[in-house]
């Protein structure tokens, strides 16, 4: 590298400071490369996810067993469920928070580089124990992705491998929030004060306590149930002094935050987005990060909403409805103000914000849908029907994967220094929209009518639906092809990005640095108006 | 701009359309099923009046976001105003949530309470789930109609035959929702169930009743229904509960209370001079111990291989030595006696018991031969 290079400091330090080949990605402890491999790897697992899902809906294309034997049908719900939660779209939000945190606070990288790299280089081993439970005797468990006990117990050993990928996954998010929380809290550039941080970053830092109050919680349901398959204690088990139903309230007390450790940072990259091509500021944005806390607090007290039908008591019922209902006042806030955001902006719709647009729409259904289920003598007609299933994911892949496109089209060019292909990127959008909607709306009909989750077959009535369900799910897998090929094809483009290519956005990564980024930013923190 | 445009109309088309199609064949396809109990009836409303509260909600965001999607976008001009909040909005739509919120919670809180109310019933049902089938006991205790049917008890399997799931043959009216002996109730009483199960998780679900109770191994909930109507009714299993969750349904036959006497009189008698547990009393057409086909391979094909195939529950598995020997090893004798009256995990008679004892003594022989 020459001195004249050398003012040019992205492109030097680019090559200064890190190994060649794989032993640049095993030792890195730079945020973006650690973003980078987050992302990738997120999406390995959203594929490896995705063809579970696709054997789970050729099984259900029509009546009979033809694909899949019941055993394998459970192994693949269980393993659609575990891999899409903790391999897809958490380690997609893990990427974001590590690529934007630093460069929207003003702040050289991560607080912790190489607890950084660990909390990555955690999640290979951890989805491999997942995927390697398949094959050994009695394959992996068969009891969907909330574990319960007592048939978690009867599992083969594919059990034993799960509960060791869950301490491992565990103990990956809980280094990474340590990581984000420090980050944010004392790496923020000068003038950089709290309330001025981009909702994205607020919204991590909130999320990031989540995960550290729940998944301990989760470590502890699993290895309860660990002792008990292997070492004679009886947590879930009645002849022993205790109880299945321990299990799950210790499981939803970690697994309704997880609900929104989910959609939380999804709730940051739209509040991004639709400012950016609004060209207006976020409305609300005091009440936006107020909203945000308040539903954080509020999903440690309503767990036992996923329970109606254990037998809670009737006082137990009412309490969990009426504060579950409350969760619709912060979100109803959010809602009104991304649209109220858009309220006499200056539109235009390149695919981020169609993918913003569309989260907004389907993930309001989603509410919607949760809101009916919150009310506890309907939630008796719908609880583990496929309604339940339509719920879920309307919030999780409307929600949180749309998000994730989102703000993949939105960064991509600042990440890679090339625009994407606008029209193939609108393709993808328009595809995943309508494949979407028809695997997902019809579910709610199957619940409606009383269509159980979980079933490898079903009676002929719901034969219909299942199959336009079916249909709608091979199109939309396909549809994510287009979006690698999206993606491969802007990294080796040579269409070169501007340095703000969107002109509504404002935060630093946009306003102060170059694109592409340099491999190291904020050196020397920016002033911060 | 067009094209966007064009592909907007086609997906309110395509979810307007698909719908539209099949709309008039079939309307209980759409919603809850035909509500035929009080409780039903109100969940059934109680889901009405919500789903409208939301599509109003609904209509009135999207149609402000879609107005500011199709009036406010650069390509036609419009240039951005500034404003970024509204006290006076903001406070409003916190506000005015909160009470739509209570107006569902009110008559919520009523159906809940009046779901819960097991008090006072005519008759009391036990219900066990075990992987996989249903048992019922009718219960001695509260009521006018205990004494009619108590201690009659049976086991409530699976109906469709094998070869319909695996495509060897036609599919059935009532495929996967059909049993060999149905749950037996008078119309117009009140019902009250006792639900628990024996292994794993199970829930009892009805549809039609408005029941769903979670079956927890180890406790008791209960639950009731008042069918209006005599007819049968059919649900599932609806907690995951290991391989043949999806082939556990539930169906109930309601009899006008005469009737109902009847069918408790012939079943009572049927079972009372067995003191054993082979007592368990079959459907209205079978006979408690089915005749004797001496049918080792075939008994244990139809109702052994359901455990013994794959060695589930600690059940040893068809031809593995290993798992055999040490129960080869106690004699016989001790092998028929277990099979016949239960062991561990395993029912008498694996559940089956309208099974003659021959066919049970047969199938054990069978599968012993297998593993020697």
């Amino acid at each position: 590298m020459s001195a004249v290079i050398g003012h040019d400091h992205g492109h030097a330090h680019g090559h200064d400071y890190h190994s060649g080949g794989i032993l640049r990605w095993v030792k890195t402890t730079n945020h973006k490369d650690i973003g980078t491999m987050y992302l990738w790897f997120s999406f390995i697992m959203f594929l490896t996810g995705g063809v579970m899902a696709m054997v789970i809906r050729a099984e259900l294309f029509m009546p009979g067993m033809q694909v899949v034997n019941p055993e394998v049908f459970n192994q693949m719900t269980t393993l659609h469920g575990l891999i899409m939660v903790f391999g897809a779209i958490m380690p997609a939000f893990v990427g974001f928070a590590n690529w934007l945190i630093p460069m929207q606070i003003g702040a050289p990288d991560m607080a912790f580089p190489r607890l950084n790299n660990w909390s990555f280089w955690l999640l290979p081993p951890a989805a491999l124990l997942l995927i390697i439970s398949l094959f050994v005797p009695g394959g992996a468990p068969g009891v969907g992705w909330t574990l319960y006990a007592p048939l978690s117990v009867q599992q083969g050993m594919g059990m034993d491998l799960t509960i060791f990928a869950v301490h491992i996954l565990g103990m990956s998010s809980i280094m990474g929030s340590i990581n984000i929380i420090t980050t944010v809290l004392n790496l923020r550039a000068p003038g950089m004060t709290l309330m001025k941080m981009p909702l994205f970053v607020w919204t991590w830092l909130i999320t990031a306590y989540l995960l550290i109050a729940v998944m301990p919680v989760l470590a502890g349901a699993v290895t309860m149930t660990l002792t008990d398959r292997h070492f004679g204690t009886h947590f879930f088990n009645a002849a022993g002094g205790g109880d299945p139903v321990l299990f799950q309230h210790i499981f939803w007390f970690f697994g309704h935050p997880e609900v929104y450790i989910i959609a939380i940072p999804a709730f940051g990259v739209v509040s991004q987005v639709i400012p950016a091509f609004s060209r207006k500021p976020l409305f609300g944005y005091t009440s936006m990060v107020y909203a945000v806390a308040s539903i954080a607090i509020l999903s440690f007290l309503v767990w036992a909403h996923h329970m109606y039908t254990t037998g809670l008591p009737v006082t137990g019922q009412l309490y969990y409805m009426y504060a579950t209902m409350l969760i619709a006042v912060p979100t109803g806030v959010k809602v009104f103000n991304w649209v109220a955001t858009m309220w006499k902006g200056s539109l235009s719709f390149e695919t981020p914000m169609l993918f913003s647009i569309g989260f907004l729409f389907l993930f309001t259904l989603g509410g919607f849908s949760g809101l009916v289920l919150s009310i506890v003598p309907v939630d008796i007609q719908l609880h583990d029907t496929y309604y339940v299933v339509a719920h879920f994911h309307y919030v999780m892949v409307a929600g949180a994967l749309f998000s994730a496109f989102a703000g993949i089209y939105f960064w991509l060019p600042k990440w890679t220094g090339h625009m994407y292909d606008e029209t193939l990127g609108k393709w993808h959008f328009w595809l995943s929209m309508i494949f979407f909607n028809m695997i997902f709306f019809v579910q709610h009909f199957l619940g409606l009518a009383g269509m159980p989750r979980r079933i490898p077959d079903y009676a002929p009535q719901f034969t219909d639906f299942n199959m336009i369900s079916s249909i709608g799910a091979f199109g939309f897998g396909l549809s994510q092809l287009l979006f690698l090929y999206v993606v491969i094809k802007c990294i080796r483009s040579t269409n070169v990005a501007p340095q703000k290519p969107w002109e509504g956005a404002d935060s630093l990564e946009w306003t102060h640095l170059p694109t592409p980024v340099p491999y190291h930013s904020f050196e020397t923190p920016p002033t911060v108006k | 701009m067009i094209k966007t445009l064009c592909a907007k109309i086609g997906i309110c088309g395509l979810t307007m359309l698909i719908p539209g199609l099949a709309w008039a064949e079939d309307k209980a396809k759409w919603n809850l099923q035909e509500p035929h109990t009080a409780v039903a009836r109100e969940m059934y409303d109680l889901h009405t009046i919500v789903l409208v509260i939301c599509l109003i909600i609904f209509v009135g965001v999207f149609g402000a976001m879609f107005y500011s999607v199709i009036k406010h976008r650069k390509s036609a001009g419009h240039r951005a105003a500034h404003f970024h909040e509204n006290t006076t909005v903001e406070i409003l739509w916190t506000i005015i949530p909160f009470f739509i919120l209570i107006g569902m919670a009110w008559p919520a809180t009523k159906s809940v309470l009046a779901m819960r109310d097991t008090s006072s019933p005519d008759m009391t049902i036990k219900i066990t789930g075990y992987q996989w089938k249903w048992g019922y006991e009718y219960l001695k205790g509260e009521g006018d109609l205990s004494g009619i049917a108590d201690g009659v008890q049976f086991y409530s399997v699976l109906a469709t035959p094998h070869d319909q799931i695996y495509g060897n043959a036609p599919k059935g009216e009532h495929y996967l929702l059909e049993v060999d002996n149905p749950l037996v109730v008078p119309a117009g009483k009140k019902i009250r169930l006792l639900i628990t199960a024996n292994d794993v998780l199970h829930a009892w679900y009805m549809p039609a009743f408005g029941v769903k109770q979670d079956a927890v191994p180890g406790f008791i909930r209960d639950a009731w229904f008042k069918v209006d109507q005599p007819g049968t009714y059919r649900g599932q299993c609806a907690e995951l509960c290991g391989k043949e969750h999806g082939f556990m349904p539930i169906v109930v036959e309601a009899l006008e209370p005469a009737k109902f006497a009847e069918w408790a009189g012939s079943h009572k008698t049927a079972a009372a001079p067995a003191a054993t547990a082979v007592a368990a009393a079959a459907g209205p057409e079978k006979t408690v111990a089915g005749k004797a086909t001496g049918d080792g391979k075939g008994t244990y094909e139809k109702v052994c291989s359901v455990c013994h195939a794959a060695g589930v529950a600690g059940a040893p598995k068809f031809g593995d030595k290993s798992a055999w020997a040490p129960r080869i090893a106690t004699g016989a004798d001790a092998l028929h006696n277990s099979a016949l009256k239960g062991k561990n995990a395993m029912p008498p008679k694996g559940g089956m018991t309208t099974l003659a004892d021959a066919d049970v003594v047969a199938a054990v022989d069978y599968m012993v031969k297998a593993a020697k």
